[in-house]
């Protein structure tokens, strides 16, 4: 445990530097670790998703290590957050299905005409470069790459674009349901 | 999506991240809040007339730096809580010792009162609207300090919000203090740190949902 904290630590000191072979290893090691940490936590098909967020999570916060502090400490307290923040989701979204089934069996086809348009309300949140891409990769079903080509952004960009987008029609759903419910 | 292909993606687009870098994020955004902040004083309410001649008591630099050392401790431990894992401790106990040597203050000159002149030494002549100037002028620099939270990481997400609204209102109250001319300590004492407290109470309503990553 505490050879693989001076290793994990020197690889992470590396990555803030910019060194993106040291960051490579490092957040191939951190996968295996988070998923094992998440599927003994969460079933199996959620536990990918959640390591996917949890880099995320790593990745666009790295500033916030203090390269004076242990560098364990910093990544579980990352994948504990995610993980608590996906038992609170899932819970909302327990909720959500419930009641959307009774409106399904009572109203069959009008349903889905509301979540189409329930669907174009969310997307008209977002700015539009983010729109189309979930459009595209969401809906259409079109690749990263795809729509990376048509939309002349790098991967990268497309894949934290959608990720983001997703994010705040999610926090979005959430603040709506939050209201209806008080 | 593959976590080998995010991996890869991430490590490939992977920019060097400056030494301090959540200190600078945070003085970017209390920076700019504060500068607003100050422009509204300036514009709305000016500075106490009798500014110049102030400065020559104790009073005032009292209040001086009774706000600019708990504004520094809260952003502190604004700074700390801000990380993943982060304990903020030391800075949140020197934000009690701050407003403990206060109160000692604020009692001794209580007690070298006389009782009737107590109570109009404590209200002062501006108790009813000290507090929500401090809240009106820390607004733009709650707004700021959010918005750097925002890119940071704070996990204890509520403490991060009140402590982080403290030091807004904190940073606004030495801000007002050009602009207020009460003298005794039991004022500053009780109405700019009840200004403050709204102001950090304000933080920790909203951070559950403003300060979720």
């Amino acid at each position: 445990m505490l050879a693989a904290e001076a290793e994990l630590k020197g690889l992470m000191v590396a990555g803030l530097a910019g060194d993106k072979a040291a960051y490579r290893v490092l957040l191939t090691a951190l996968g295996d670790v988070l998923r094992r940490y998440y599927s003994r936590r969460v079933g199996r098909d959620d536990a990918e998703d959640l390591v996917q967020d949890a880099l995320i999570a790593i990745h666009t916060r790295r500033a916030t290590y203090d390269a004076q502090q242990p560098f364990t400490p910093w990544f579980y307290a990352v994948a504990r957050y995610k993980l608590l923040d996906h038992l609170r989701r899932k819970r909302v979204r327990a909720a959500v299905s419930l009641d959307d089934a009774g409106d399904l069996f009572a109203e069959d086809d009008s349903e889905a005409a509301l979540a189409r348009r329930d669907l174009e309300t969310l997307l008209a949140a977002l700015p539009e470069p983010t729109r189309a891409l979930i459009r595209q990769v969401k809906i259409e079903g079109l690749t990263m790459q795809e729509a990376a080509a048509q939309t002349g952004r790098s991967e990268i960009a497309v894949r934290v674009g959608i990720h983001r987008g997703l994010k705040t029609i999610s926090d979005k759903l959430r603040g709506k349901d939050a209201r209806e419910d008080g | 999506m593959k976590t080998d292909e995010l991996i890869e993606n991430l490590s490939e687009t992977l920019s060097p991240v400056p030494r301090h870098a959540v200190l600078l994020r945070l003085a970017q955004g209390v920076g700019a809040g504060a500068l607003v902040s100050f422009i509204v004083l300036c514009a709305w309410l000016g500075f106490r007339p009798d500014l110049s001649s102030a400065v020559d008591t104790s009073a005032y630099w009292m209040k001086f730096f009774y706000t600019l050392s708990l504004a520094l401790f809260a952003f502190w431990a604004t700074e700390r809580l801000a990380r993943p894992s982060s304990k903020a401790g030391w800075p949140l106990l020197g934000l009690a010792i701050v407003i403990l040597a206060l109160t000692f203050l604020s009692g001794m000159q209580m007690m070298h009162t006389p009782p009737a002149k107590r109570m109009p030494m404590l209200m002062g002549h501006s108790a009813r609207i000290c507090p929500w100037l401090i809240v009106a002028l820390s607004a733009p620099i709650f707004v700021g300090t959010f918005w750097s939270l925002r890119t940071l990481a704070p996990t204890r997400t509520v403490l991060a919000g009140a402590v982080a609204g403290f030091a807004s209102g904190a940073l606004g109250a030495w801000i007002y203090a050009f602009r207020c001319d009460e003298t005794s300590a039991p004022f500053l004492l009780v109405f700019f740190t009840l200004g403050m407290a709204l102001v950090g109470l304000a933080g920790s309503l909203i951070a559950r949902r403003v300060l979720r990553w």
